[in-house]
């Protein structure tokens, strides 16, 4: 088991002719994701490396039984890529583009809610997900990623953070410990998918014994996060929130990365955590050997 | 993006939002000229991204072109709080009767719009809201829906505004929208948002932030950038591309992702020092970046130690270090490099390092951020 994604998703990627599809795509397949197809408007009929091209993701989905879609297109073009892998029946939609326009974001997301409700959006802006030894879609190192023993203890990522989540499964791999699944869920605005979207399929996932979540300054997401632990995760979980001395008013890095109005605060993020019993570490390597601690006591 | 005042309202006149008759003035002259076609009595303001313009005697009425030359001259070159005046918007007076307050932001939690429209304007919002909540309306809109004249209206009625004042709130109301819309602002916000005696309603203030991500469709956006307040270090950044902040500590910093460039400001405060600056390579970072972001660092005087906290992920280590050798083979630097690489090809990375034959004075290797933040800030401190 792992959330979202097994070994028999089939994805395509829309870009695969462009520089980042391309590489993330060929690396992707190299781990061993079923890459069935790409995608590029006037390209159909091509190949990459063996990789058929088609016109549209409608062709695409038809000619493979795709059912999930990797992103990697300019700003300009990732909202219409966005919808049109919806409409075309895709149920799983990965988007690593950085710097789309958050109107736009807000609108492609309501628009998904109110349109194509069974629809799962991961990012933008964001590094992927892999279930290691099964499917890795986006730019993570899959070779960084610790395999889940059939035996457990294993445990769950979900990051806003792309270099921060490597840290997390580096972290781990030093540790032995395996990875069930490790979702980065961007650090725009607007994301397709929350942290509470993440920790509820977590919780139902029975590879997955323990729960690691790094958050970062802007929003309320982490606070939103903390009331649903409180009441739904039985899991154990330990977390980190980066940029306790990050400036107001300052974007950053992530466009959504500020805090503003004194609101989206590191500390008011630890607080509400700790006090729904998350064990939250000052760095990423606390945050690690606090996991490591839960997992010796879940063995 | 923030924009200064007379920006906002010349971007607001943009979408049709009324505002006072004035123009911008970068001389006591310039304000003259500027007073006597706007017609007299007029305010003069000084044009700063700082709360508190009012009371530190940056907003002055003149009702002729002796006391605008008077005015104009004590608030150019004024600092408040830390911002020095270079530039005044001087606007016709307008007689106020009533002052409202609105905005409109994204609401993140719903992932929608929202409106906060108040009756009780002129005054910090934050501070209605902690006196009266009930005298601020919030509506979200969604962003697929947009907003119609019939809900602000409703909303305006909700809010308490009065009859005469409806209409005219309404209608900016759902101009402000599309400005905050079709103009990519992160926020656009009216406080005061007026009724003059007359019965007209209008913007006496404007504060807008603009959406970095959607520059690339507003050419138009280039003349604001250019007042843009950055410092030196930042300009240098924007120059060659970087995403750089700059701060007032002494451990310059250097990471690839924003997420571990955060987390590496934390980790130096932790240990007890302070960081110069944040700043993300990004991600595939080469020589070239290298050199860039070291060159930044390095012209920044307060720099005592230079902390470059890589975690490999696509960037590989071996690349890392080759960019490291190379820009220290360019850079003269003030300050020694500590060096935390970590992920792919990392191993390969700190061999390369270690056989580039530089002195441990100025490059150490350490093999966790921990420990390489310790050794930063010790260098920093002097220990």
């Amino acid at each position: 088991m792992a959330i979202f994604v097994n070994e028999n998703t089939k994805v395509i990627v829309q870009g695969l002719t462009g520089g980042q599809g391309k590489f993330h795509g060929l690396r992707n397949r190299a781990y061993g994701t079923k890459v069935v197809g790409g995608v590029t408007p006037g390209k159909g009929g091509q190949d990459v490396e063996g990789i058929p091209v088609y016109d549209s993701v409608a062709d695409a989905v038809k000619a493979t039984g795709a059912d999930a879609s990797f992103i990697a297109v300019p700003p300009k073009a990732a909202s219409a890529a966005i919808l049109e892998a919806a409409a075309a029946g895709v149920k799983f939609i990965v988007c690593i583009t950085e710097g789309i326009p958050a109107q736009d974001e807000a609108k492609t997301f309501n628009t998904l809610l109110r349109d194509y409700p069974g629809v799962r959006l991961l990012g933008p802006n964001c590094p992927g997900i892999i279930s290691p030894g099964k499917c890795n879609i986006g730019i993570t190192a899959g070779e960084i990623a610790a395999l889940p023993s059939a035996k457990g203890p294993n445990v769950g990522i979900v990051s806003r953070s792309g270099t921060l989540t490597y840290q997390a499964l580096y972290e781990l791999k030093q540790q032995g410990i395996g990875v069930s699944t490790c979702v980065g869920i961007g650090g725009d605005p607007v994301p397709g998918t929350s942290f509470v979207d993440c920790l509820a399929e977590f919780q139902k996932d029975p590879e997955t014994h323990a729960i690691i979540m790094i958050g970062e300054i802007g929003g309320s997401a982490e606070e939103e996060a903390a009331e649903f632990i409180k009441a739904n995760v039985t899991k154990p979980m330990s977390a980190y929130i980066a940029g306790v001395t990050a400036p107001a008013g300052k974007k950053m890095g992530h466009a959504g990365a500020i805090v503003s109005g004194g609101k989206g605060t590191a500390q008011g993020k630890m607080d509400a955590l700790r006090a729904a019993g998350v064990k939250v570490g000052l760095n990423p390597t606390e945050a690690g050997s606090l996991m490591a601690d839960i997992v010796k006591g879940l063995k | 993006m923030d924009l200064f005042e007379y920006q906002g309202k010349q971007y607001f006149a943009k979408f049709g939002i009324p505002v006072s008759a004035g123009g911008a003035a970068d001389t006591v002259d310039e304000a003259v000229k500027v007073a006597d076609a706007a017609k007299y009595p007029v305010v003069v303001k000084a044009q700063v991204q700082v709360g508190g313009r009012g009371k530190a005697g940056g907003i002055k009425l003149a009702n002729n072109a002796d006391e605008v030359r008077l005015h104009a001259g004590n608030i150019l070159g004024m600092d408040i709080k830390g911002h020095v005046v270079k530039r005044l918007w001087v606007e016709h007076a307008s007689d106020i009767s009533e002052e409202y307050y609105a905005s409109f932001t994204l609401d993140r939690a719903a992932k929608k719009h929202l409106l906060m429209l108040s009756a009780q304007g002129g005054v910090d919002i934050e501070e209605v809201a902690a006196k009266d909540p009930d005298a601020i309306v919030k509506l979200h809109i969604n962003p697929v829906e947009g907003l119609s004249e019939a809900v602000a209206n409703k909303a305006a009625t909700d809010a308490k505004i009065p009859a005469k004042a409806l209409d005219g709130v309404a209608k900016i109301l759902v101009s402000l929208y599309r400005c905050f819309t079709e103009g990519d602002c992160d926020l656009a916000e009216i406080n005061p948002l007026i009724l003059k005696p007359t019965g007209e309603v209008h913007a006496l203030d404007a504060k807008v932030s603009l959406d970095n991500n959607a520059a690339y469709r507003h050419p138009e956006w280039d003349e604001y950038r250019a007042t843009e307040e950055l410092d030196e270090r930042e300009q240098l950044a924007r120059e060659s591309d970087l995403q750089y902040i700059g701060l007032s500590g002494t451990v310059g910093i250097i990471a690839n992702g924003a997420g571990l460039a955060m987390s590496t400001l934390d980790v130096v405060n932790q240990v007890g020092g302070s960081a110069a600056n944040f700043l993300d390579i990004g991600g595939g970072a080469n020589a070239d970046q290298m050199a860039a972001a070291l060159g930044v660092i390095n012209f920044d005087q307060n720099v005592k130690s230079i902390f470059i906290n890589i975690f490999g992920g696509i960037t590989r280590g071996e690349e890392v270090a080759k960019g490291i050798v190379e820009a220290m083979s360019r850079v003269e630097l003030r300050a020694p490099i500590v060096i935390r690489l970590d992920g792919t090809n990392a191993e390969v990375g700190r061999e390369i390092l270690a056989k580039a034959g530089i002195p441990e004075s100025k490059l150490q290797s350490k093999p966790t951020m921990l420990e390489a933040a310790r050794a930063a800030v010790a260098i920093a401190n002097g220990k």
